[in-house]
């Protein structure tokens, strides 16, 4: 079998109701894993699950910042060999009118809700032997930042040093945790109407590959470290970002 | 919506600029302290003293405060 199958393996992905959690579920079904998908609407859950090559996948709908949800979710896994933690949001937002709510709103969704979720699978030994974590992070925090998104910036880098603590601590069970450091990706996020398209064009010239990226790119990236291809990588950030960081 | 309490919520956006030099007739864009910045601090006081989401595309051919003012207004 070909290093960089999923086959025989049972993979969780969060924030498969749009975007990159999606394109990472569809991506890992056709590498043959058999696939448990979790999102806050269960309309466009659905139609991720209904995208899924193969069968005995499963969908659970479940809100990740509420520790109900989170419990139940946990209690109906199986044991897993790959988790990524890819539910996410951005509002671009100046620290001048940002509120309490908005900082707690972007930290428990991009930081506490991975952390909560994977200190759960672990203390109820949901994970296999050689599993593998992994953790869509950004550039913005970890190798740039931005204007408009200081907190959105602390969220991920704080993934990135919770990714590293725990990728030490769990390597004598044979478990890894990465992540995976994106530049901008075109999803749904980006299209909901807050940033105009002219912008969007400007902002995509300044990738010296003259693009954003695809959600279906980070997938690939998302198979690679969940394949036995990187058995020997843990505490690793994959620089994803049509080189926009080298400038 | 009530114009002195806009142009206090638009004034509040900038640091150099005294909230007295402010009217209507403000042209912004000719501001020497006007920079991507402020574009996004009144995008982003627009969305919550207003309900107002509006894109860097749509308040870019605005240059007052009364033009940007009749924007927000026309997308309650």
């Amino acid at each position: 079998m070909s290093p960089f199958s999923l086959g025989d393996k049972t993979i969780l992905v969060t924030g498969a109701s749009s975007g990159i959690g999606r394109a990472i579920a569809v991506a890992c079904s056709q590498m043959g894993a058999k696939m448990i998908i979790t999102g806050r609407n269960v309309t466009r859950l659905s139609e991720t699950f209904s995208l899924l090559e193969g069968t005995e996948h499963q969908q659970i709908c479940a809100d990740l910042t509420n520790a109900d949800d989170l419990t139940k979710l946990v209690e109906e896994l199986p044991k897993l060999d790959g988790l990524v933690n890819c539910a996410g949001i951005a509002n671009p937002l100046v620290l001048q009118l940002t509120e309490k709510e908005d900082v707690d709103e972007i930290m428990q969704i991009n930081t506490m809700a991975p952390i909560n979720l994977s200190r759960l699978v672990l203390q109820n030994k949901k994970l296999n032997k050689g599993a593998s974590l992994v953790f869509i992070s950004s550039i913005n925090g970890n190798n740039c930042a931005y204007i408009g998104s200081a907190v959105y910036a602390a969220s991920k880098s704080a993934l990135t040093g919770f990714m590293k603590g725990i990728a030490l601590e769990l390597a004598p069970r044979g478990i890894r945790a990465n992540c995976i450091n994106p530049g901008m990706i075109d999803t749904d996020l980006l299209s909901n109407g807050y940033i105009g398209e002219d912008e969007m064009e400007k902002d995509r010239l300044k990738y010296p590959l003259k693009r954003y990226g695809k959600p279906e790119e980070v997938a690939s990236a998302a198979v690679y470290l969940l394949s036995d291809a990187t058995q020997w990588m843990t505490g690793s950030s994959l620089l994803l970002d049509g080189g926009y960081t080298l400038q | 919506m009530d114009t002195n309490e806009f142009i206090k919520n638009f004034a509040t956006q900038f640091d150099d600029t005294d909230l007295a030099e402010f009217t209507m007739q403000t042209r912004f864009r000719d501001l020497d302290e006007w920079s991507s910045l402020n574009a996004l601090a009144i995008l982003n006081m627009i969305g919550k003293k207003y309900s107002v989401l509006l894109r860097p595309d749509e308040m870019k051919p605005t240059n007052t405060v009364q033009e940007l003012f009749d924007l927000v207004k026309s997308k309650q």
